[in-house]
């Protein structure tokens, strides 16, 4: 008797439990679907900061001497590295990386820029910005401006940079953040690359990026 | 009293040391390199130093024919910021090796003479806390050439 009652109570929680999961199923498929029209939720490797970090927005000058706006560069895949020319170590061997990075993801690194802006306008003239990104790979675009413009795009990814003591020459370092910003193709924060994270990684998140979405 | 008695016995040890043979002749310098940056920007100079010697031997800085002024610096990244800063002197310990490398130790160059183009031979005159000096030379290469120290 109690057995039975147990087997009557088992069946009907199955089939609850079955009418749940179907409804689960079907709230998934929703999800899917809409998601495939919106921005779908990557696997990615790198720190996630889709939805932490506002999106690309910033009026500044590029190494052509032209003003440029955050919207210009909808329809790409943005890596934001914050950096100066006079930099001769950790910047130079930064842009070296991402060039390597863009060359392993072959012809979709064409739907990339690397945008690297000066924390240093005082010294980093388009003209000057144009000789140093090229040296490094021909899809990256120096960017410089109001020093107080940069000092607001810089806060307002959360980060800082500091004009170190001037030596005796008048010579002077900055101190600035070592992290890159990946932004996709509709200019949305996704993720964060620091230093010690691989460039593989770097490369499989890029790769994510720049196969899914809308092509310019 | 401490202070005093380690510097009277550093200056034993550097006397001993220095009455046979100078930093320059125990260190031996490889992977000499400077990565060269466009217009007249700075640039850093990379080499891997190794001591045969009993005894430790530090680095001071460098001075070179081709740029006007070189110095010692050290890069890091704390809390998510890049910093560089002035070094001393960088140790060379007893039998052991000191690597200049992206992002860490390495000579900053500024000033060049005349345009350093990549494929250029440039010597720099390493130079020791004993006051030897060890001619080397470093190539140079283009920015975007990979570090192959590690």
């Amino acid at each position: 008797m109690l057995a039975r009652m147990n087997k009557t109570t088992d069946s009907r929680m199955k089939s609850r439990r079955s009418t749940g999961v179907a409804m689960l199923l079907l709230l998934a498929a929703s999800l899917l679907l809409s998601s495939c029209q919106r921005s779908a939720p990557l696997p990615f490797q790198l720190t996630n900061i889709s939805g932490h970090m506002p999106a690309l927005d910033f009026k500044l000058t590029d190494d052509q001497g032209k003003p440029v706006s955050g919207a210009d560069y909808r329809g790409k895949v943005v890596l934001l590295y914050f950096g100066y020319t006079h930099c001769p170590d950790v910047c130079p061997l930064t842009l070296e990386q991402l060039h390597v990075v863009m060359q392993r993801l072959g012809p979709l690194a064409d739907g990339a820029r690397i945008l690297f802006v000066s924390v240093d306008p005082a010294r980093d003239t388009p003209a000057v910005l144009h000789a140093y990104v090229n040296a490094f790979d021909p899809r990256a675009v120096g960017l410089t401006g109001d020093p107080r413009v940069i000092e607001a795009l810089v806060k307002r990814y959360r980060s800082a940079f500091t004009r170190e003591p001037a030596s005796s020459d008048g010579n002077y370092e900055v101190s600035h953040s070592s992290a890159i910003y990946v932004f996709d193709r509709n200019g949305n924060a996704r993720v964060l690359s620091t230093p010690t994270d691989s460039r593989d990684d770097l490369v499989h998140d890029l790769h994510l990026l720049l196969s899914t979405g809308t092509s310019s | 009293m401490k202070l005093p008695a380690l510097s009277a016995l550093f200056a034993g040890l550097l006397l001993a040391a220095g009455a046979h043979a100078t930093s320059a002749e125990h260190v031996v310098a490889s992977h000499a390199w400077i990565r060269v940056l466009p217009a007249d920007l700075p640039a850093g100079a990379y080499v891997t130093l190794e001591n045969s010697s009993d005894q430790p031997a530090a680095l001071s800085g460098a001075t070179s024919n081709a740029y006007a002024e070189v110095m010692l610096h050290q890069s890091s990244n704390e809390g998510g910021v890049s910093r560089m800063a002035m070094l001393h002197s960088l140790e060379i310990p007893a039998h052991g090796k000191a690597v200049l490398a992206p992002a860490s130790y390495h000579l900053m160059l500024m000033k060049a003479a005349t345009p350093v183009k990549p494929g250029d031979i440039v010597k720099l005159n390493l130079k020791f806390a004993d006051g030897s000096a060890l001619a080397t030379d470093f190539v140079a290469r283009p920015a975007s050439a990979i570090d192959d120290t590690h």
